[in-house]
């Protein structure tokens, strides 16, 4: 598959902070990236660079296969962004924002393609109404159908789900999920949490300070049998004992006085209940911890620690 | 390039802030109108004084040439903060508001966009002027009537027969239409390094005061650089109202306008094309 985005080796500083520290990855065409990391990163600030918004101290980005930098903006042409917050001119209406960065885009844009797209993102009949009346969740919808209106190849969606409430987190990643399944975009995706990339994306980069720590199919990192499941009982006499000696013994990673963790693919739970049941424990809980959480802290802390 | 323009002229007038500073000028006009509609005897006998000892003056004098005359040389201040108040939030204006960002997402060259903003600036300007002149000078023809100008000067005054006055005025108002548009690419500099609107305005408007101050204080310290700074050469217009009229001094003005204009205008074209947008 030919990359639609590759870095090679980017750097950015802010005085004596390093944002970007020597990054570099791809993006395959037809591919749900998503970019993960907690705030200050580096994710905005990579995606700044992408869009040529914020300008690399050394490095290379490749749209497409060409070299990217200011003197090649048209390069941008077939890609919509979504930067931070979905600022726009809270002045004007729904339909002028999206007519004036539709204008913009270098390609011949018809009214009935901007009806088509306020359709996608759900916007149709408010679109006579001012922006600064939308509310957070209407201008984020916005936001995309000005990223999407050009029909770009790929949508650079930075922190897409901020400030929503749970139903337009949920409407956001249906909506990520149908740009790439039934409208074929390539999408980039950062977001902080992580569960949200988890469920939309099917490639991933885990950064922090700055630098890449690791990057694969989501699939591929993200191995069920690493899942890590604790274990509460109210009677703890001889639980570790007992435990040690079972089949669960080799599974288990830590165990305190009533309860004990285990790494485990979740589907092997209700043997696990049923075997502490038969041996009369009275189960207080059983908890499966976020794989992705689990395993993003356990990577940044490796970091931390080796620096 | 056409459609990066027609956005931002649409932009401008799609503001509510944008009309008022043509409600501003219409009322600072109207007052003045006023005030020398029901006062303007007196304060004409106040400057003719000395005319009036040695010269028979008869005629309509208090007319609407004399009158857009007085109310232009009291806008002198105010007419460049209007201006400021649209080019200084061009690019800090867009940054404030986030737009800045989305902008820039698009396949524009930085170049353009700051080339178009500054055609869109110029454009505003000039529809102020124009504005301008309609109520000081139109408005007051119809209030005041017309008739032969008189320009009174600190120590001398200048006759100007009626039908010599209003192409005087047309140039007067390019000239100061040119005056305006260096304000404006002052103000659009200031702009491309702030993300609020309001430092490039105050800023704009405190160069343009500390500029007239070291002028107008004549110290002799100063001296060697007045002639370099732009600000004494924005009254430059007064000189179409002179007789005769001294065409090499205001030559010189206006080349020395264009030229702090185009300075302004590649200063910020260069800083921009290298500014992170952090906004």
């Amino acid at each position: 598959m030919p990359s639609i985005v590759e870095t090679r080796n980017l750097y950015k500083s802010f005085g004596s902070f390093k944002a970007v520290n020597g990054l570099s990855f791809s993006i395959e065409k037809g591919d749900v990236y998503g970019f993960l990391g907690q705030n200050g990163a580096g994710k905005s600030t990579t995606m700044r660079m992408i869009m040529g918004l914020i300008f690399p101290d050394s490095g290379e980005i490749f749209i497409n296969g060409e070299t990217f930098n200011n003197s090649k903006r048209h390069l941008l042409k077939n890609i919509g962004a979504v930067i931070e917050r979905p600022d726009m001119y809270g002045y004007l209406s729904g339909w002028d924002n999206l007519r004036i960065f539709a204008a913009l885009s270098d390609k011949n844009i018809t009214k009935a393609r901007l009806h088509e797209v306020l359709e996608v993102v759900g916007l149709t009949g408010r679109e006579k109404d001012k922006v600064k009346a939308y509310s957070q969740g209407m201008k984020q919808r916005l936001g995309i159908a000005i990223a999407l209106v050009h029909q770009p190849d790929l949508l650079v969606l930075d922190e897409p789900t901020n400030g929503l409430d749970p139903q337009g987190i949920a409407e956001m990643r249906q909506l990520i999920n149908r740009l790439s399944g039934d409208l074929g975009k390539t999408v980039m995706v950062s977001s902080h949490l992580l569960h949200e990339i988890e469920q939309v994306a099917t490639g991933m980069l885990v950064i922090h300070k700055g630098k890449k720590i690791v990057s694969g199919k989501v699939k591929d990192l993200l191995n069920p049998d690493e899942t890590l499941v604790s274990v509460a009982v109210t009677n703890d006499t001889h639980f570790v004992e007992k435990l040690n000696q079972s089949q669960w013994g080799k599974m288990m990673e830590r165990t305190t006085s009533g309860s004990a963790t285990f790494k485990m693919n979740p589907s092997v739970i209700p043997d696990l209940n049923k075997w502490l049941v038969e041996h009369d424990f009275r189960v207080k809980e059983i908890k499966s911890e976020h794989s992705l959480e689990a395993y993003f802290l356990s990577l940044t802390h490796d970091t931390d620690t080796q620096n | 390039m056409i459609q990066i323009l027609r956005i931002e002229i649409y932009k401008i007038f799609k503001r509510p802030r944008t009309y008022i500073s043509f409600g501003i000028v219409l009322a600072i006009t109207l007052v003045i109108q006023l005030a020398l509609f029901s006062d303007g005897k007196e304060f004409l006998g106040f400057f003719m004084q000395g005319i009036n000892e040695q010269f028979d003056v008869q005629g309509n004098i208090l007319n609407g040439y004399l009158v857009a005359y007085v109310i232009l040389h009291s806008l002198l201040m105010q007419i460049p903060l209007l201006v400021a108040l649209v080019a200084g939030d061009s690019l800090a204006g867009e940054a404030n508001l986030g737009t800045l960002r989305l902008l820039l997402t698009k396949p524009i060259s930085r170049t353009k966009l700051v080339l178009m903003k500054f055609l869109s600036s110029f454009i505003y300007t000039l529809i102020l002027i124009i504005w301008l002149a309609i109520v000081a000078l139109f408005v007051s023809m119809l209030l005041f009537g017309t008739g032969d100008m008189i320009n009174i000067k600190s120590d001398s005054f200048v006759v100007i027969l009626q039908n010599d006055v209003m192409w005087r005025y047309l140039l007067a108002f390019c000239f100061a239409t040119l005056a305006m548009t260096t304000i404006a690419s002052l103000s659009l500099l200031l702009s491309a390094f702030a993300d609020n609107a309001i430092g490039p305005i105050i800023s704009t408007m405190g160069i343009v005061v500390v500029m007239t101050i070291l002028c107008n204080l004549q110290l002799p310290v100063f001296n060697h650089i007045i002639p370099y700074l732009f600000t004494p050469h924005m009254v430059g217009w007064k000189g179409f109202f002179d007789d005769p009229i001294p065409y090499a001094a205001i030559g010189r003005s206006a080349i020395t306008l264009a030229a702090y204009t185009i300075v302004f205008l590649a200063a910020t074209i260069y800083y921009f094309n290298k500014k992170d947008i952090k906004s």
